[in-house]
């Protein structure tokens, strides 16, 4: 594999960059050089990205290049290493593994779907059940999951409920989401902490909004997505009647995040309880109130129901109202009238046993396939071992200057497991890489594998163990196969399975560039998703309409789409206005000044920025040829304390084709002084 | 008596998040500009632009680069009141509200300020304004209250990279001394320390680590108090009176020439 992959970079070298990139030579070989410097036994190096390196038609393709990288770097399992995605949101990780994605269930297992073959519960556990490695527990997990959501209403001879749970049919990610709502295939849509009116082909995001009958906007406050029926650009110019606008929107204000207990989980998988601090003002309540009673009005709805559709609903468990019988801790602020208790959620997370419901799981490993354990998300089981020990709230920190793994601070799944895969900071021999370095190790005496960390490895498996062929589950592995969650316990540096793109990173142009791709015939990714509408065209590469490079990011004094920051006047008086950052040379160019008001177009929309002019921005020399790139953050909206024109109005809907995630890193456009 | 505090704020390791300014703004509740509906500077992400009497703290961006814009660095201060030794704010006040504190910090008190903005012009920092909701003359008070009450500022409290620094003024010195070789070590040559020795108005009790000349970060090189112009201008004064005098002298003289 190795000699595949040195075959495959043969043609990348320092030239092919900066011919292919605009990154010097000089630079390139700089950063490779200190990469290679700051890897070996006693160092190690640590990628940490931000959302920029997903955000592109071969996001994925990008990331593997790092964790090839770091394969090969020796800098997997190992403190200091690693591959860190600094998360655009708080708990962001903890949305990946109790998840909002569409795609999966609880814990990374496969959202039962009806394009593949999980038409029954023996089906899904054959498609999705590894025989070697650590996911051969799958059915474990999955049945426990089926508890979870039935309760006693799922038992062997019903297949714990399997026919009930839903099953996806497609792509439901939010592209698609708001291209079927364009098209009529959606009704309504409950829009909780997000504001989509200034999402990805912003002008595509609203007409599908229009196009809903309901819509249910929750809040901190009056977002452009709850008043884009009258507020919107396009409904004050009058292209859009607001007549023709037949969606009911109703707002919820939300309660903010010191108002309720719950839980954040950080990008090191480490979950941190926090504590309700304030009463919400008014009728403002969380995310966790409004869902809670919603599923309770809805299954009241549904009680007397005898359509088979609505068993599922009928059987789903619910019992989160806090225990009125217990007394607050003094000082505690009791929770708001309606809310759910938040421990009670933690402990269907972690899980209990079946027929003894006050007994906790102590640990994933004592997870069942009859039935007999209840858990929602197996890699969070452990984080709640017995009633009042919610780990994730422990704040035991470790003295200062120790090598310490904090292990009291906080929870990280999976048990408490602060790196991943650590059997990788120990030689074959199962000695530490060298003593700066030492996280984990076999211990010859003991007969198991000690150190700083809990080891991610069969406990007393010894270095020397050979593998089972014919074993199932982790005997099937050598105690030198650190990746226990991989059939054949490797890091992977080609990736036969699981990519849709390819088994090995490779450079494509974006959907839309100015220049030709100099490596492949091939341009972009020949994968990416695109849907083809009227409102969503793609510049051709070289079209000489569209020849400048657009980017779009964030500022540190705003998030996101400004629900959070544009309606606070010590935010708003650091950031004021919209803008575009272009270099000295383009203004030039352009006769624009800097703060000149400048019209910035591409085929989907044309919007208004002031230019701020900087040194900062340099002009690209791609394969000989200057190229200009312009960068614009897109907080802006027409809504809050102060507004500007939607960013995202001008990017498109194209995705890579792994996980559907957009392309506003990189495309082109024209600009222009007003 | 508590030893003197202050902040000792490393440049080096600011990112212009402008956390200390918001913190700054919420625990001493100071309005924004136009109600937050101010307007771009132009000038890179700075858009409050200076210290004022709602200003309290200051996030300055300087933009460098060499001559073929190959090397580059932004440079990012947190500029806030030195709280000098010697104030020149505090020895032009005629009406005393501004005083020395117990942890020799500097503090207008509002209720006695009556707004005649002296300060303002002694300063030789431009730390000072009026604030127009008081309209009194107002500056970092190095939250004289959070400090009564064992806290750490606010700004020093919400800074992520522990970049403004507060403490006795003896550690936050050895502090930024360690620093400071540390970076030369390093080969930043460049870095030293701006006001933390007595020959800058007996030293600022707020101090910096730079890396480059102070006029760079809009500081004085060679700040002045007030008073430095007292002798010059009191031997010109003496010189006037014996000039009033004499005149004095010579038009009586001639009155009574004329009364003769």
């Amino acid at each position: 594999m190795f000699q595949i992959v040195k075959r495959h970079f043969a043609r990348y070298t320092p030239e092919m960059v900066e011919r292919v990139t605009g990154c010097p030579r000089d630079t390139f070989l700089k950063v490779a050089e200190t990469l290679l410097a700051s890897s070996g036994a006693d160092r190690t190096t640590s990628f940490a990205y931000a959302v920029a390196w997903t955000q592109h038609t071969n996001g994925p393709q990008i990331i593997g290049c790092a964790a090839l990288l770091q394969l090969l770097l020796g800098n997997v399992g190992r403190p200091g290493a690693g591959i860190m995605a600094l998360r655009g949101h708080a708990s962001i990780q903890g949305s990946t593994d109790i998840p909002t994605l569409y795609h999966s269930i609880h814990g990374y297992m496969s959202h039962p779907s009806a394009l593949k073959k999980h038409d029954t519960l023996a089906n899904w556990l054959a498609a999705e059940t590894s025989a070697r490695g650590y996911w051969a527990n799958t059915p474990k997990f999955m049945i426990s999951y089926m508890k979870s959501m039935y309760g006693e209403a799922a038992t062997r001879d019903n297949d714990f409920g399997y026919e009930w749970h839903p099953k996806i049919i497609g792509d439901h990610s939010h592209l698609p989401m708001f291209v079927a709502m364009n098209e009529g295939r959606v009704k309504g849509m409950l829009c909780i902490g997000q504001n989509p009116a200034t999402s990805i082909n912003a002008l595509v995001e609203r007409r599908g909004l229009g196009k809903l009958e309901w819509l249910v906007v929750k809040d901190n406050w009056v977002t452009e997505t709850a008043t884009f029926w009258k507020t919107a650009p396009e409904v004050k110019s009058g292209t859009v009647k607001l007549g023709d606008i037949k969606t009911e929107v109703f707002f919820f204000p939300s309660a903010q995040v010191a108002e309720y207990d719950g839980s954040f989980t950080n990008t090191q998988r480490m979950l941190q309880w926090h504590y309700k601090a304030a009463e919400p003002p008014g009728d403002c309540r969380s995310d966790l109130w409004f869902t809670h009673q919603l599923a309770k009005r809805l299954k009241q709805m549904y009680a007397n129901s005898t359509a088979p559709r609505d068993a599922g609903f009928k059987a789903l468990t619910w019992d989160f109202d806090p225990d009125p019988s217990l007394p607050h801790e003094p000082g505690e602020v009791p929770p708001t009238a309606g809310d759910p208790d938040g421990l009670k959620i933690l402990k269907e997370i972690n899980g209990y046993y079946s027929d003894e419901p006050t007994k906790h799981v102590a640990s994933f490993g004592d997870l069942k396939d009859d039935g007999s354990t209840t858990c929602a998300s197996w890699i969070y089981c452990g984080v709640f071992p017995a009633p009042g020990q919610n780990r994730s709230a422990s704040r035991k920190a470790d003295p200062p200057g120790t090598p310490g793994a904090q292990l009291g601070w906080g929870y990280a799944w999976p048990a408490n497991r602060r790196i991943m895969y650590n059997r990788a900071s120990a030689d074959l021999n199962g000695r530490p890489w060298s003593e700066r370095k030492k996280w984990v190790w076999w211990d010859g005496e003991q007969k198991k594998w000690v150190g700083l960390d809990v080891p991610d490895f069969a406990a007393t498996k010894p270095p020397t163990a050979k593998a089972n062929p014919d074993a199932i589950g982790l005997d099937g592995l050598s105690g030198t196969d650190p990746f226990i969650m991989k059939t054949d316990g490797k890091g992977w540096l080609y990736v036969p399975s699981g990519l849709v793109d390819g088994p090995l990173p490779t450079h494509y142009e974006p959907a839309e560039s100015p220049v030709r791709n100099p490596l492949y015939k091939q341009q972009a990714s020949p994968v990416y998703k695109y849907w083809k509408r009227e409102d969503n065209a793609l510049v051709q590469p070289g079209d000489s309409r569209f020849p400048i490079v657009i980017t779009t990011y964030r500022l540190t004094e705003h998030y996101l789409a400004g629900a959070m920051s544009r309606f606070n006047p010590w935010l708003t008086e650091l950031q004021p206005e919209l803008f575009i950052e272009m270099s000295p040379e383009l203004a030039a160019e352009k006769s624009i000044a800097n703060l000149d008001w400048v019209r910035v177009s591409t085929p989907r929309s044309s919007i208004r920025a002031k230019a701020l002019v900087t040194r900062r921005l340099r002009p690209f020399t791609i394969d000989g040829r200057v190229v200009h790139h312009v960068g614009m953050p897109w907080h802006w909206g027409y809504e809050g304390l102060v507004t500007g024109d939607v960013v995202n109005e001008l990017t498109s809907l194209v995705a890579d084709p792994n996980v559907s995630i957009h392309e506003g890193k990189a495309f082109v456009c024209n600009v222009e002084k007003v | 008596m508590p030893e003197p505090m202050g902040f000792y704020t490393d440049t080096t390791v600011c990112i212009g998040c402008k956390a200390c300014e918001v913190a700054c703004k919420e625990w001493n509740q100071l309005p924004a500009t136009n109600g937050g509906r101010s307007k771009l500077s132009g000038d890179s992400y700075d858009n409050t632009r200076r210290l004022d009497g709602i200003h309290w703290r200051h996030v300055k961006f300087i933009e460098q680069f060499d001559a073929e814009r190959r090397q580059g660095r932004w440079l990012m201060m947190s500029d806030v009141c030195k709280h000098c030794v010697r104030a020149g704010c505090l020895e032009v006040c005629p009406t005393g509200a501004i005083i020395r504190t117990e942890f020799d910090t500097v503090v207008i008190q509002s209720d006695v300020c009556n707004g005649c903005r002296d300060c303002i012009g002694a300063c030789p920092f431009g730390v000072i304004d009026i604030n127009p909701v008081s309209g009194t003359a107002q500056k970092c008070t190095l939250c004289y209250d959070r400090m009564r009450a064992g806290m750490t500022p606010a700004c020093a409290q919400a800074c992520p990279t522990a970049s403004i620094n507060f403490g006795p003024i003896r550690e936050l010195k050895q502090k930024a001394q360690a620093r400071v070789e540390q970076l030369h070590g390093r080969g930043e040559r460049g870095a030293y320390l701006y006001g933390d020795d007595e020959k800058m108005l007996g030293g600022l009790n707020s101090f910096y680590l730079l890396v480059d000349k102070p006029e760079v970060y809009g500081l004085p090189p060679d700040p002045k108090m007030p008073t430095r112009n007292l002798k010059r201008g009191s031997l010109w004064s003496a010189l006037g009176a014996v000039v009033v005098g004499v005149v004095g002298l010579i038009s009586l003289r001639s009155r009574r020439d004329v009364n003769v």
